[in-house]
């Protein structure tokens, strides 16, 4: 499977291209056509002549970070996030900057330089900087431009026994994507790698205009915070249960008889699958639903801690139950049509 | 009305749920062939060669959805819509399957502190596995508050809109000779952000929209700076957080109301939306305006609207739906 | 064409979101001499077709409506009760004259309560929201013949000029970029451009783009550019926020923009030697270019924004030259972009 590569590739919203350069590379043996639109969306399609309902399958490439706004007179750079970031994962940690990979720090002020009252103070976006090591304007222009994104530096890797790595939102349902492009369907599907989701879930609207689906099936990364010092009913979703239905977010309610659909099939199956238990958050679900007339739709998404910051972790088996549970729904639809 | 009202309202049907009153709703419109879209809108058609109008109502109420079910059987649950956590403790609620129960809330210093994570509903259950029988997470549930008859005055949970379905079912069922190519749409999860409302009217793509849903009055003491009140008569919205009422409806509106002698009241609201605000912004753009029902009390058990509004709003509608048009 | 008169013009004409007639038939009047094709779409917004060579097609968007004020009550004694139409901030309308636009045009003025019958502490705070009203000077009767309820209330300003090519008004978000829309549209009139252009004097931006949403979708163009203006620079406002007023217009670079765009734009500029500056933008929420870029199966965009001190005030403040340059960047965008580069434009 591709999760590390996809979690290592750098594609902050609208700024995609490394990402989507590398799954059109994977999937480009295994659809027959592959192409993308003005927004830079990915889409590829398979078995369009084929009969039986349309099915979308999405997933979205972006991922957040941060965008250099100004270059100070100090050679630090001032920026702001790009996509929902809490401040307060930013302080103390490295970045790469612009497609050369320029280094740079966040740094904050020294505990020794500090009130005791300024420790318990957040850190927001204006007070914080990203040196890169610069002496002035001037260098730092030579290695930087206003208008570069930032990306975390994270290394994928092992963490007992699930893996760390960053921008699991939503690189694992890219991976769940491309690994189900290698499969055969008995019904056209249109697998669509989204762009700037994070910033307002723009790509898939437009997306799902475009290939106005029947059915549309969302593959995401989510919250899980079954962490201490969470009480069990604040957990959303756990890690290692399998992968969750989100029945409702602030974007959609999924549609009662798919999510119906989804569990019944995944204990025939025996695929653990869980609710999402928090109706927080919005994913590219709440727009492909409501695309021209309608279109009935839910998301299944890989339970990630610690999302939206350097470093999130997630269970792989959630990852692969997730894969083959959206494989035994996409053959149901084909076979069975989607009923109202 | 009044019977018709008391059934609608009554009904189970918080945003996602809706099919209880789709039914209802159904069951009084036999004349006509109506049509459940993707979404769960039902929509019933009369053709005809002149301006296509699109009328609609939302069948959605305002609830909870379960999200944890713990060791005891008690049940923590979000919002679905606009609710006021203020109004819960003590607050009964009823899930689809019928089961019953009731907010509690957890101990506090001060009731100021109150938000929605120190309520929890209680079903009467013994333990988890006991509550499972009943309710699942992810399970929807309105609340319940019985109808109350007042005189002009009428009062119950869910007026907010199944008071505008009764009308336009009304309108419906008393529908005056028109060319106009008349749309009713009863629509879904508008409380949850004016959704079905959206694709409803992509499909239907009509000439003009008129929306039919209750707004809020100023006519209680110390209340919100607000002309509307109870009893004055149909509102006719100029704005509110989602619309502009195009010039040209609001102008048809208040000429039609003054020529048939409808009491009627001009209303600005600073806050809220209705399927208008979707509706008006359809693929190219529709003229758009608001029908509403005075109502005191939103968002609560206890809603109320006079009755004399409701003819009002009706008469209105049914003025609307045969006028000469643009 | 004299844009300084045409600023003002459009500045003193009323059109206030969702009531934008006037104003729109004011523009409508101007472009119509200039155009192939003009017409007004379901909403009112006022579109002209300026044909090219058929390479694809352009469209240009500028906003026409101005924030305002609406009648909600009338009291016992006659005083009006407002609600808001677009974004105010309310310290700048204490002791602001208006006009009520009910069955004839009402003077008013948004009254104080002076210092001397104030408390100490209450003159450190800003007036409370629901304490303001406006005084038209008639008892009740008299309000109620000639005032109703949702009649549109807009600000009295006239444009002054100050120095060098500065000038300062109400409205000039967004009606100086409709101006500098109009100098682009005076310009292709003389220039053999490749792209069709549809210029848009759009209509409700201020309550939620709503203008863009509608008219993009029935324009269904290839490529985009937006027009509104953007913070000028002043102290307290942090660095990256405010640009300065008379080094040109602002080309945005962010997730509304379409990288090649970007580049056209500063290629043609640098071509053409006309001034910019550049704009890190996370987002374009808050203008048309945020409606249009998704309409449809979604649209390549950009913006490009005018700086401006003292947004949403009276006296919001702008350097004519800005508008000039702006004009022509646009133009030139019209003129150089070719079927080659609105062919290029999906392949990502």
């Amino acid at each position: 499977m591709f999760l590390k590569e996809l979690s290592e590739a750098r594609g902050v919203s609208s700024r995609e291209q490394e990402v989507r350069d590398l799954i059109r590379e994977y999937i480009k043996p295994h659809v027959d056509e592959v192409f993308t639109d003005s927004l830079g969306n990915l889409y590829g399609v398979k078995g369009k002549e084929k009969k039986g309902p349309k099915v979308m399958l999405a997933a979205h490439m972006d991922e957040v970070g941060l965008m250099i706004t100004s270059i100070e007179k100090n050679g630090l750079l001032r920026f702001l996030p790009v996509g929902g970031i809490d401040p307060r994962v930013l302080v103390s940690k490295p970045v790469f900057i612009g497609k050369e990979k320029v280094a740079g720090v966040i740094g904050a002020k020294a505990i020794h330089l500090q009130k005791p009252e300024e420790r318990t103070q957040v850190l927001g976006f204006d007070d914080l900087y990203i040196d890169i090591g610069a002496s002035d304007e001037d260098e730092a222009k030579k290695l930087v431009k206003i208008g570069d994104v930032a990306t975390f530096t994270t290394v994928f890797g092992k963490l007992g026994d699930l893996c760390v790595g960053k921008a699991f939102d939503d690189r694992a349902g890219c991976t769940a994507l491309v690994e189900l492009t290698k499969l055969e369907f008995n019904c056209p599907v249109y697998f669509v790698f989204t762009v700037q989701e994070e910033v307002g879930l723009r790509g898939a609207g437009p997306a799902a205009y475009r290939v106005n689906p029947d059915f549309c099936l969302v593959l995401e990364g989510t919250t899980a915070s079954d962490v201490a010092g969470t009480d069990e009913e604040g957990y959303s979703t756990t890690l290692g249960e399998g992968p969750a239905v989100s029945v409702m977010d602030r974007s959609v309610i999924a549609h009662p008889k798919v999510v119906g659909r989804l569990f019944r099939l995944a204990e025939e199956n025996g695929i653990p699958l869980q609710n999402k238990r928090t109706i927080t958050g919005g994913t590219d679900a709440g727009v492909i639903a409501l695309s021209r007339e309608g279109v009935p739709t839910a998301t299944v998404a890989v339970p990630c801690r610690y999302i939206h910051s350097p470093v999130t972790v997630m269970n792989q088996s959630d990852l692969e139950h997730m894969i083959k549970l959206t494989e035994l729904f996409v053959h149901d639809i084909a076979e069975k049509g989607v009923e109202n | 009305m009044k019977e018709l009202l008391q059934r609608l309202t009554q009904a189970y049907g918080p945003s996602g749920s809706e099919d209880k009153v789709r039914e209802i709703i159904k069951a009084e419109l036999p004349g006509y062939e109506t049509k459940t879209d993707a979404l769960g809108n039902l929509i019933v058609e009369k053709k005809g060669s002149k301006n296509k109008i699109m009328f609609s109502a939302h069948m959605d109420e305002i609830g909870i959805i379960v999200t944890h079910i713990d060791k005891e059987g008690f049940l923590r649950f979000d919002f679905v819509g606009g609710v006021n956590p203020f109004h819960l403790p003590g607050e009964r609620v009823e899930f689809k399957n019928g089961t019953l129960g009731v907010i509690g809330l957890e101990k506090l210093d001060k009731i100021s502190d109150l938000t929605k994570a120190n309520l929890y509903i209680d079903i009467g259950a013994e333990n988890k596995e006991e509550a499972m029988k009943l309710v699942r997470v992810g399970d929807f549930a309105s609340f319940t508050s019985p109808f109350i008859d007042l005189g002009n005055k009428v009062v119950s949970k869910a007026m907010d809109n199944r008071s505008a379905c009764a009308v336009l079912i009304k309108l419906m069922q008393e529908l005056p000779e028109t060319q106009n190519h008349i749309v009713a749409v009863f629509t879904v999860q508008e409380e949850v952000g004016l959704r079905g409302a959206r694709t409803a009217a992509f499909g239907v793509d009509p000439d003009y929209g008129i929306a039919l849903d209750v707004t809020a009055t100023g006519d209680t003491p110390k209340a919100m700076t607000m002309e509307v009140g109870l009893g004055k008569g149909a509102a006719i919205k100029v704005k509110d957080n989602s619309l502009l009422t195009h010039p040209y409806v609001k102008d048809k509106l208040i000429e039609l109301a003054e020529q048939n002698n409808i009491p009627y009241q001009m209303e600005v609201l600073e806050f809220g939306g209705t399927d208008a605000g979707v509706i008006h912004l359809s693929r190219s753009g529709v003229p758009s305006g608001v029908i509403s029902i005075p109502c005191r009390y939103l968002h609560g058990r206890s809603e109320m609207l006079d009755t004399r509004d409701l003819e009002a709003a009706l008469a209105l509608a049914k003025a609307f739906a045969k006028a000469d048009l643009k | 064409m004299d844009l300084a008169e045409l600023l003002n013009s459009l500045s003193e004409t009323s059109g206030v979101s969702g009531y934008e007639t006037m104003a729109a038939d004011l523009i409508a009047e101007r472009w119509l001499p200039m155009a192939d094709e003009i017409r007004r779409d379901a909403l009112g917004n006022v579109i002209a077709l300026k044909k090219g060579k058929g390479h694809g097609k352009l469209l240009l968007a500028a906003h026409i409506d101005e924030i305002g004020l609406m009648v909600k009550k009338i009291d016992e004694n006659g005083f009006i009760r407002f609600a808001t139409v677009g974004g105010f901030d309310f310290r700048t309308l204490v002791a602001q004259e208006v006009t009520i636009h009910g069955k004839e045009d009402l003077r008013g003025v948004i009254g104080a309560k002076p210092p001397h019958l104030q408390s100490p502490n209450d003159q450190k705070k800003a007036y409370p929201k629901d304490e303001f009203y406006i005084d038209v000077g008639l008892k009740r009767e008299k309000v109620d013949e000639l005032v109703r309820i949702g009649d549109i209330i807009t600000i009295n300003r006239q444009v002054q000029k100050l120095a060098g090519q500065r000038y300062a008004g109400k409205s000039f978000d967004d009606r100086a970029c409709v101006v500098m829309l109009t100098a682009c549209f005076e310009r292709l009139t003389q220039i053999n451009h490749n792209l069709d252009v549809y210029l848009v004097a759009t209509v409700q931006e201020e309550v939620g783009t709503r203008g863009a949403l509608v008219s993009s979708y029935g324009i269904n163009p290839d490529l985009a550019v937006a027009v509104d203006v953007c913070h000028g620079e002043f102290p307290g406002v942090r660095s990256d926020k405010g640009f300065i007023l008379g080094k040109g217009p602002v080309i945005s670079m962010g997730p509304d923009t379409h990288p090649r765009i970007l580049d056209k734009l500063k290629e043609v500029a640098d071509e053409g030697k006309i001034p910019y500056q550049l704009d890190a933008s996370t987002s374009a929420r808050g203008t048309d270019a945020w409606a249009i870029q998704i309409a449809r199966s979604g649209v390549a965009c950009s913006l490009l924004s005018l700086p401006l001190r003292y947004m949403h005030t009276s006296v919001e403040t702008l350097d004519l030259g800005d508008i000039k340059e702006g004009g022509r960047l646009l133009a030139e965008f019209a003129l150089k972009a070719d079927r080659q580069f609105v062919e290029g434009l999906p392949c990502f």
